[in-house]
């Protein structure tokens, strides 16, 4: 069978394909390489070691795989990815798509409003309102609760980071579930309903076989987006004590502020391979399930 | 030959963007210089800005127009946390950009020479430098807060010292005196304590932790050090979990574990800032501070936590060694002082006029213009000798408390030993023991220092 449909011949499709595969090298493959340079380095951001970084092997690496600082960040960073973005965003995300499937109307457009809002306002913005909402002394939520000086920030860094990022980013998901339930023939759900099928075993039985590719294709991009995702710095800046400092807070607070550049580089290509390991148990879920389906 | 064209045309637009960039020509055949410092109109150091803007840039534009030539010169404030500040210009040197005058804590001179990212001012600016009229007039000690490794990198803009504020209104509640003097830190505790039954709710705020960074080395934990008879840097090697640093951690202790002071504030995001609006408040009785805290932050006016009743509510005294005569140098009082300098961008298209522009900053004139009637030491004795007698802050600082000052060591490794030292204190805040908290200082130091074999116990 002939593959090539174009008719373009091997040498154009590779000239027609060139500028995306340079633009690919410059900006992805050459900073990654650089990356694991920079981390075999004891460069750093001000000093001797700025003006003449010398090699130090794989000492960074080393360091930072032994560093307990990291292991805690690397921890967090779990909590934060499970608790806003897998069962946060997603859930809260579904949740809301399911509860408006069938409506129309000012409620549906209020309520889809309200959730986009969170999620296109600029991040600085936002971390500047939670800040005075989570405030311990003037902060909106105490005045609410009639707790005054109870700081939220301070006692629970995580907890707080995490029901901000889920208020942050369920708009994503409730758009693309929305889209997904729509997938779903009525038909099937009403067949189920006669039946006699609860709401859990529809969802069970109906909505999620449909719809497992769309979740799966959700997850894995806020999984990583979560991974990545810098905002928190500007409510906690990992703090207090490093008690919110998930990775890339983490990479910031040694590699920028810290100046520990060649270290920070090093543990940037750490948080890299976990990327890719990450997309990878979930792009391997994706196929599985198509090899199901054809 | 149309890719060729087209190739040319993207070369073209290239380049005159990276012409728009600072030094640039600007439309009417001028120069354009530029001047940052972490200063903002209505925040942070609103003084140095507003001067910078309303004197300085049209004074120096005007004299440059005598001259024939047109120059026009632009600030960038910025007003946040010196840690920021310090990372952000590192990265514009580093990227061979930035302002052509650069604005930088003296301390930051070190490293920031030994990265090539400035140069001594004879080489930036040329033999003008070496002849310049200021330095007769500038001490010493004042000077060596733009030098390194004997070479002058920066002008220095003034000095400072560190004291205890205190809030007599809080002072009287408590039935302390109001003109007070602890003499040793026994009676600062005491004084807190006072203050605590007398329902003040935060009697004593000792910077502690890292998110005050540097501010909790200047202002905590190297004057309590000096106050032991111990200074951070001696005879070549670093302090290490020595008892003098062991006593240090021990006061913080007293102060953060038995509610005289608050450890939320050491430990939030902003808590140096609230720090200052709780004293301004009244929530706060004894904070220790930099002469700033009165010029910049509670200054009836331009401060950011102004307090109108400033002349008659706050209160400054010298800080006491741990007991008396305990203190470095055989001393009963102690304090830490630093300073700024502005240095010349290396990477400067215009390095004459820059310098002509710097040291104009630095005249006497314009030094004059900048104190706009508040209280600092300038680096320069003629004008610190007019402006002396008008503001008693002032005064109490040059008088009392330069003479028995010391300095922090102007090495490029000293942030960082700082850095380690800060988070000893945040140890101690977050209720860690004392010989804990000692134990990993000196297991970080010996990792940035290299070795025992440069550690002092």
């Amino acid at each position: 069978m002939n593959t090539d449909a174009a008719g373009l011949g091997r040498a154009r499709a590779f000239g027609f394909v060139l500028p995306a595969l340079v633009l690919v090298g410059v900006f992805l493959i050459f900073p990654a390489l650089w990356t694991i340079y920079l981390g075999l380095t004891d460069f750093r951001l001000t000093g001797l070691a700025a003006a003449n970084p010398s090699l130090v092997g794989a000492d960074n690496y080393l360091t930072a795989l032994g560093d307990e600082r990291f292991h805690t960040s690397l921890w967090l960073t779990v909590q934060f990815v499970l608790g806003s973005a897998v069962i946060g965003q997603a859930g809260l995300g579904f949740a809301i798509a399911w509860a408006l499937r069938n409506r129309t109307g000012p409620v549906k457009r209020t309520v889809e409003g309200l959730v986009l809002l969170a999620w296109i306002l600029p991040s600085s913005v936002v971390a500047f309102l939670w800040i005075a909402l989570l405030d311990r002394d003037q902060g909106t939520l105490n005045a609410f609760l009639h707790t005054p000086g109870f700081a939220w920030l301070l006692d629970h860094p995580m907890a707080s980071i995490i029901v901000f990022n889920t208020w942050r980013g369920t708009a994503f998901s409730m758009m693309l579930y929305g889209a997904a339930l729509e997938n779903v023939p009525p038909s099937h759900l009403e067949t189920a309903r006669l039946a006699g099928a609860s709401t859990f075993q529809q969802l069970r039985d109906v909505v999620f076989p449909r719809i497992t590719g769309h979740m799966l294709t959700n997850l894995l991009l806020i999984s990583l987006w979560t991974f990545n995702d810098f905002t928190s710095f500007q409510i906690t800046a990992g703090g207090p004590e490093g008690r919110s400092e998930i990775l890339p807070v983490y990479i910031y607070n040694v590699a920028v502020s810290g100046g520990r550049l060649g270290f920070g580089a090093a543990v940037s290509f750490l948080v890299l391979l976990i990327n890719l390991v990450l997309a990878l148990v979930y792009l391997r879920l994706l196929r599985g399930r198509r090899g199901v389906a054809t | 030959m149309r890719p060729a064209r087209t190739l040319a045309a993207l070369a073209a637009a290239a380049l005159s963007l990276s012409a728009c960039g600072s030094g640039g020509p600007s439309g009417d055949g001028g120069t354009t210089l530029t001047i940052t410092a972490n200063a903002i109109s209505g925040g942070k150091n609103a003084a140095t800005a507003d001067w910078t803007k309303n004197w300085l840039i049209p004074r120096f534009e005007e004299a440059q127009k005598a001259q024939g030539k047109i120059v026009h010169v632009l600030f960038q404030p910025n007003g946040v946390d010196d840690e920021q500040y310090k990372t952000k210009i590192a990265l514009d040197l580093k990227s061979h950009a930035g302002a052509d005058v650069i604005d930088l804590d003296g301390i930051w001179v070190g490293e920031f020479a030994q990265a090539g990212y400035i140069k001594p001012l004879d080489q930036t600016a040329g033999p003008e430098a070496g002849q310049w009229e200021g330095w007769s007039q500038i001490p010493p000690a004042v000077q060596s807060l733009g030098v390194f490794d004997g070479k002058k990198y920066g002008l220095p803009q003034g000095t400072d010292g560190r004291v205890l504020f205190y809030n007599k209104t809080l002072f009287a509640k408590a039935g302390l005196p109001a003109s007070w003097q602890p003499k040793s830190w026994q009676e600062i505790l005491d004084a807190g304590a006072a203050l605590k039954k007398a329902g003040v709710p935060v009697p004593l705020q000792i910077n502690a932790g890292t998110a005050m960074g540097e501010a909790t080395a200047m202002q905590g934990a190297l004057p309590l050090l000096v106050g032991t008879g111990s200074e951070i840097f001696s005879g070549g090697k670093w302090t290490g979990a020595s008892q003098a640093v062991k006593d240090v951690l021990g006061f913080y202790r007293q102060v953060y574990t038995t509610g005289l002071g608050d450890p939320r504030l050491q430990q939030e995001a902003k808590g140096r800032d609230k720090s200052f609006q709780e004293f301004a408040d009244g929530k706060i009785g004894v904070l220790a501070e930099g002469d700033y805290f009165w010029r910049s932050v509670v200054e009836p006016k331009a401060g950011v936590a102004p307090m109108p009743d400033r002349d008659k509510a706050v209160g400054y005294a010298l800080i006491p060694s741990r007991r008396p005569g305990a203190g470095v140098r055989g001393q009963d009082f102690v304090s830490m002082s630093g300073g700024a300098v502005r240095v010349l961008n290396p990477n400067s298209p215009n390095a004459k006029l820059a310098w002509q522009l710097l040291s104009f900053m630095h005249s006497a004139e314009a030094t004059k213009a900048g104190l706009a009637g508040e209280a600092r030491i300038t680096s320069r004795t003629d004008v610190n000798e007019e402006v002396l007698a008008s503001d008693p802050m002032l005064g109490f600082v040059s008088e009392k408390v330069l003479p028995i000052t010391s300095y922090r060591p102007g090495l490029a490794v000293y942030p960082q030993v700082s850095v380690a030292l800060q988070e000893a204190t945040a140890d101690i805040v977050s209720g860690k023991s004392v010989e804990e908290a000692a134990a990993s200082y000196e297991r970080k130091l010996e990792g940035l220092v290299g070795g025992a074999a440069n550690i002092a116990r």
